[in-house]
């Protein structure tokens, strides 16, 4: 079963789409618990994405690539931190603008600085190097995906694990909760609510950074217009399923990474791709429902 | 001075206060697009001469009226459910559904045109319609935020809609995967001969006049602003919140739908995968919205100043190669500043 349809190149798609969701969903998961709203997800990775590309095209070097994605996303979250934590806007019209601003910007730059429409490919650009991990890389079928990825990836395994731990275990992810759920009370005992939402806001930025990162340079190199193609909002999606906690919107996010896969798969057994295309936009919209009308019988129990 | 007079005044210098965020907001905006223009080498000020010639000079402005109609269209879609706090992120997928509907209709219903244009409108926009409506069942019935289903659900839109004109609907002769042309006689009529304007312009104008009636003569309008200022209290006041919510999400999702049919029978002629979320209506319709805060009037205007700096756009691109997208930055730049001062949609946390 395992030898034709779900094969080791299934795996490894899988892992490679669930990665940038996942990191974006982490900053996500952050901001939901310091109690602000983030959709911006998707205009930070996009900005990530787009100057990923030109800081390595434009230096050589993929280090500075790198360099560029976490710095600009983290200047453009900047922003949202700005209007959303310190001047307390509504942040789903600052996240709209935002998101309508980095499209917006991306593909500004994009015909500005290296003249093309859609599409800029560099054949000379590197893309972040795939790891050999000893014992890993030899599993049958995973072994590729599980043993073989790029450091991104087990980057954000680690992070999954430390944001849990950080927010259950440390005072500071203590006063982030407290912020989260019960503003007056955090504030009352000395939270400080307005640095810790500024501070939690940058660094969702750096991690929709490398999310874009791993969009445009993780296993290709090229950056073309809105290529997060709704990414950003399947992590919004994520930290709902998860109710944001970082363990369980990492499990909606390898549900989102593995519908992206199938819908790639089938694609190769003849369906044609618009319709696969939309494999894991329809899989969120039904875990959402599915979610919902769980929670909707277990409300009623309690009535009952 | 007379109490009347200065009552007048008063009002008047109120109003004019009330603008002094929105002014502010749009000198910053042009400010910051000078900057990048700026930046990458580009003229600040053949920038914004260029945009403004392009706008209005000659019969440049026939074209901002056509580019208005569908963006008028697209802002109150967006606009309706904003007046009661309600974000539709869904109106391309809408908007798709309806034109591509509407293009099956005007190619293949059995029936004198006439008939099958207004079959074509009428379906373009129940579709849209309907389809937007599913967003307010998901919500309704298993509490899925409209915010994040309305966007979901345009991607399998637009992936159906792209599958049937490779497929069953594709017109071979074609490049680039369409229909076949709509015949003559299907076709939405030009109003001015020699102009783009078509008579779209009267519909989506006719839903315009009757969004604003309804928004400020009828308690369908009441309800909905009601709604928008707090939820809790009209709910408490008897408003029934899930029919409303299903109600202006129809509305707002058939509007879309209507937008895409008028945008098929008025000037693209064939449904063509990807011709119609192209010109980025739908976001330059939301961005419209909620720089009036959902009110329709203000909404309109808006959208017919955005309309206004997208085709000035076209013609800076044309003649001094800015690429015109930088509309789209300033746009949203505008909205962003406002948000940040609050001025759209205060709600403390």
């Amino acid at each position: 079963m395992t030898g034709s349809f779900l094969n080791a190149a299934f795996f490894d798609q899988a892992v490679l789409g669930i990665t940038p969701v996942l990191l974006a969903a982490l900053a996500g998961t952050l901001s939901e618990r310091v109690g602000l709203f983030n959709i911006a997800l998707e205009g930070q990775m996009l900005v990530g994405a787009f100057a990923a590309v030109a800081g390595s095209h434009f230096t050589g070097s993929l280090a500075d690539g790198v360099i560029a994605a976490v710095v600009a996303s983290t200047l453009f979250s900047a922003l949202l931190a700005f209007g959303s934590a310190i001047l307390r806007g509504n942040d789903i019209v600052i996240g709209i603008s935002l998101n309508l601003l980095a499209a917006g910007l991306t593909s500004f730059l994009l015909r500005s600085l290296f003249g093309v429409s859609g599409t800029f490919s560099d054949s000379t650009m590197a893309a972040l190097p795939r790891l050999h991990i000893p014992i890993l890389a030899q599993l049958p079928v995973v072994g590729r995906a599980l043993g073989q990825q790029n450091a991104l990836v087990y980057l954000s395994w680690a992070l999954v694990i430390l944001a849990a731990i950080f927010l259950r275990r440390t005072p500071w992810g203590l006063r982030i909760r407290g912020i989260g759920e019960q503003f007056d009370a955090a504030v009352t005992l000395g939270a400080k609510a307005t640095r810790y939402r500024i501070l939690v806001t940058l660094v969702g930025g750096a991690l929709c950074g490398l999310a874009g990162l791993q969009l445009s340079l993780g296993s290709l190199t090229l950056f073309s217009e809105n290529m997060t193609a709704g990414r950003g909002w399947i992590a919004v999606a994520a930290v709902m399923l998860g109710r944001a906690r970082p363990l369980a919107v990492a499990a909606a996010c390898i549900l989102f990474g593995m519908s992206d896969a199938l819908g790639l798969r089938l694609q190769g057994e003849g369906l044609p791709n618009q319709i696969t295309d939309s494999a894991p936009y329809v899989v969120t919209l039904l875990a959402l429902v599915i979610a919902g009308l769980r929670e909707r019988i277990d409300a009623a129990r309690v009535v009952i | 001075m007379s109490l009347s007079a200065e009552v007048a005044l008063t009002h008047i210098t109120r109003r004019a206060i009330s603008l002094v965020p929105l002014l502010s907001a749009v000198i910053l905006g042009f400010g910051v697009c000078g900057l990048i223009a700026k930046a990458v080498g580009l003229s600040p000020l053949l920038m914004l001469t260029e945009l403004i010639k392009g706008a209005v000079e000659g019969p440049q402005i026939f074209e901002t009226i056509a580019r208005a109609v569908p963006l008028t269209g697209m802002a109150l879609a967006a606009a309706i459910p904003l007046r009661a706090g309600i974000v539709n992120l869904g109106a391309d997928g809408q908007m798709v559904l309806g034109g591509c509907a509407a293009a099956i209709i005007a190619l293949y219903l059995p029936a004198p045109d006439i008939v099958r244009m207004l079959a074509a409108l009428l379906i373009g926009a129940g579709i849209g319609g309907a389809y937007a409506a599913l967003a307010a069942a998901g919500e309704i019935f298993a509490n899925v935020p409209l915010l994040l289903s309305t966007w979901l659900l345009s991607y399998p839109a637009k992936g159906l809609c792209g599958w049937l004109v490779r497929s069953p609907l594709r017109d071979p002769i074609t490049a680039w995967p369409s229909t076949y042309r709509i015949p003559p006689g299907v076709r939405l009529a030009h109003l001015v001969p020699g102009t783009p304007i078509n008579q779209g312009f009267l519909l989506i104008a006719l839903a315009a006049v009757l969004i604003v009636f309804l928004d400020r003569r009828s308690s369908v309008g009441y309800e909905l602003r009601l709604r928008g200022l707090n939820e809790r209290f009209a709910r408490y006041g008897g408003v029934a919140l899930n029919r409303q919510t299903t109600w202006l999400m129809f509305v707002s999702g058939a509007l879309a739908g209507l937008v895409g049919a008028i945008m098929i029978l008025g000037s693209q002629f064939r449904f063509t995968d990807g011709a119609l979320t192209a010109p980025q209506y739908t976001w330059s319709g939301v961005l419209a919205a909620l720089l009036a805060g959902g009110e329709p009037l203000g909404t309109v205007i808006a959208a017919v100043l955005f309309a206004a700096l997208q085709t000035g756009g076209f013609a800076m691109e044309r003649s001094v190669e800015i690429p015109r997208v930088l509309t789209m930055v300033l746009e949203s730049i505008i909205i962003l500043f406002l948000s940040m001062r609050g001025a759209i949609w205060r709600r403390g946390r």
